[in-house]
């Protein structure tokens, strides 16, 4: 007599039969994976999103570099505000490490307007600094109109514009005259925003000998800024103080713009794990609709189910068919989420002029998150199919 | 040679209910057989207990020499596969399907592959005389063409036994006498028939007929 053993389906034939209750009713098919889809795009578009934008400050703070330190006056103890060593600027310049240095003093008086009609208070937030010639270089600043100051325009009044304060003064090109400080001062030129050094792009620049001949600048800098070999930046950092005023180093302020903006950078996170928890509610959300309709699915098709059974259908190979349909139902989702999301991101970084990346991980956590979904959501109505009765299933009309 | 079907002293309760009392029955093979009786005369539970869809509560089944008792689920799914064609009188084909891949899907649990299932199916429907609607979907089909195409799906593993439950239930009478037509030339080509049905005409055109009343056989001759 013949061993009685169920003949296995060809991987080809699970996918075929477990493809075929789909494509029955392919209205059901994309409503129910459109769940899942939204919830992967929606995580896969924030992780992008949130990647290509670091990627872009990453970039970007690549080619500034992250070498650039400032040094600033502190407070005494007392809150009185005090100021850098004229030396400072030579002290600095003379450590090993440091590649080069240049600085800017506050003109505290000075401030600069359009013409000689405009009232005193609208200064338009715009700071005087008396800058060296040397700026440019160190702080990694260009001009885009005109040019900047050198030795011989340092000694006239002439000024060149940070970019929105060429803006706000209605500056569109150099040779133009402002009223600086009660004296008019000519534009010679116009810098490029600068992400290293903010505060240049509200600054009237002008030479340190006029601000000190004709403006009552004291001659002490303000901002003195040094450039240090990359592998040295950090122990450069701790010993700035010191150098810049061996005497008070409590009352210098040092820092390192590149660690602001990537600080700025850091706050942007928590949204973005917000939104990403709201991505998962919504891929929750997609997998109670995918077990939703393969309930329904099984309590429709119990006839089929009988029929199957009939055939020869083991109840494993029942329970194979559902959890298939189940697992391609929200494989589906997951695939089309996918597609949506990189198209989200990539759209997105283009509009906004990043470098598009949506990372691996997040492309194969969404494709194992959709598989756990598929898998949890067609357990329990596979389980159910595979257990119903034959007799009870073909007496379904 | 073992007979098709063995039944002895079977019986079949449902929660008390007595669907089946201490029916004997020995189907040879080859034979061509009517099992006949009103609704709730027991034929269904006969039918479900020889295509071993369900199991006795008492009393001894064998089909093809294998006692039901003895096997297992998945033993009783392979047997199915192998040995048990069903036709039913509600059809039962799958929608928006074609007929060929209707008729492939009676091969599907038997391990054969794809494209002989399919070789094998477009045989099964020349036989049964559909070779010209190889791939109509269900619904361009009438009823009696229907029916043709279960059956062809039943026979197309060439199973030793056929099980049709009210065969021509559903169809009208030329139809249906085309449909006991068809039986009838696979019984002659070797296949062991039984059908079910509550219809004297149908019972009446049958070598041997099994009388069921209220799940006893009264009549077997």
């Amino acid at each position: 007599m013949p061993d009685l053993r169920p003949a296995r389906l060809s991987p080809a034939d699970v996918l075929r039969v477990g493809g075929a209750g789909l494509r029955a009713r392919p209205t059901r098919v994309v409503l129910s994976a459109l769940g899942i889809a939204i919830g992967i795009a929606a995580m896969i578009s924030v992780v992008g999103i949130s990647t290509s934008s670091r990627e872009d400050l990453n970039r970007r703070l690549a080619a500034l570099g992250t070498n650039l330190l400032t040094v600033g006056p502190g407070q005494t103890l007392f809150g009185e505000q005090t100021h850098l060593p004229a030396e400072s600027v030579g002290m600095i310049g003379r450590m090993a490490p440091v590649t080069s240095t240049t600085a800017t003093g506050k003109v505290v008086d000075a401030h600069v307007y359009r013409n000689d009609h405009i009232p005193e208070t609208q200064s338009g937030g715009i700071a005087v600094l008396a800058a060296r010639t040397d700026l440019l270089d160190t702080v990694g600043a260009s001009v885009a109109k005109g040019v900047f100051l050198n030795d011989a325009t340092a000694r006239y009044p002439a000024v060149v514009l940070g970019d929105k304060a060429a803006e706000r003064l209605g500056v569109a090109a150099p040779n133009e005259p402002v009223h600086l400080g009660g004296e008019w001062f000519t534009v010679v030129g116009v810098l490029h925003p600068t992400p290293l050094a903010p505060e240049l792009d509200t600054a009237a620049l002008i030479g340190w000998p006029v601000a000190q001949q004709h403006l009552g600048f004291d001659g002490y800098p303000t901002t003195v800024y040094a450039r240090s070999r990359e592998d040295a930046v950090h122990s450069v950092q701790a010993n700035l103080a010191a150098t810049a005023n061996p005497e008070h180093p409590d009352e210098v302020e040092v820092s390192r713009p590149s660690d602001a903006l990537a600080a700025k950078q850091a706050t942007d996170e928590t949204l973005n794990a917000l939104l990403l928890g709201l991505g998962a509610v919504a891929l929750l959300v997609g997998g109670v609709g995918v077990a939703n309709t393969m309930v329904i699915s099984v309590l429709e098709r119990r006839a089929e189910i009988g029929l199957r059974r009939s055939l020869g259908a083991t109840r494993s190979q029942i329970r194979t068919q559902f959890l298939t349909e189940s697992l391609l139902l929200s494989a589906l989702g997951g695939a089309a989420g996918a597609v949506l999301g990189v198209l989200v991101t990539t759209a997105y970084a283009t509009y906004q002029g990043w470098p598009s990346l949506v990372p691996a991980w997040a492309t194969l956590g969404g494709i194992a998150a959709t598989a756990v979904i598929g898998a949890v959501a067609g357990l329990y109505p596979a389980v159910r199919a595979s257990r119903l009765s034959p007799t009870e299933a073909l007496a379904t009309p | 040679m073992t007979p098709v079907v063995e039944l002895r002293d079977v019986g079949r309760e449902y929660q008390g209910v007595v669907a089946l009392r201490d029916v004997s029955l020995t189907v040879g093979r080859g034979e061509l057989v009517g099992i006949v009786g009103p609704s709730g005369s027991g034929k269904s539970t006969m039918l479900n207990l020889i295509g071993t869809l369900d199991r006795p509560t008492h009393g001894e089944v064998r089909i093809d020499g294998h006692a039901v008792r003895d096997l297992s689920d998945r033993a009783l799914s392979a047997l199915r596969a192998s040995v048990i064609g069903f036709v039913f009188q509600q059809f039962h084909l799958t929608a928006g399907v074609s007929t060929v891949d209707n008729v492939a899907d009676g091969l599907l649990y038997t391990g054969v592959g794809l494209k002989q299932r399919r070789r094998r199916a477009v045989e099964a429907l020349e036989t049964v005389g559909l070779g010209h609607r190889l791939t109509h979907r269900p619904h361009e089909l009438s009823g009696g063409e229907r029916q043709r195409v279960a059956i062809a799906r039943a026979v197309v593993g060439r199973p030793a036994l056929l099980l049709a439950d009210e065969p021509t239930g559903n169809l009208d009478s030329k139809s249906g006498e085309a449909v006991l037509r068809l039986l009838r030339s696979l019984n002659d080509a070797g296949t062991t028939v039984l059908v079910i049905t509550h219809d004297q005409e149908v019972a009446a055109t049958l070598p041997r007929r099994v009388d069921v009343r209220d799940g006893r056989v009264v009549r077997d001759a």
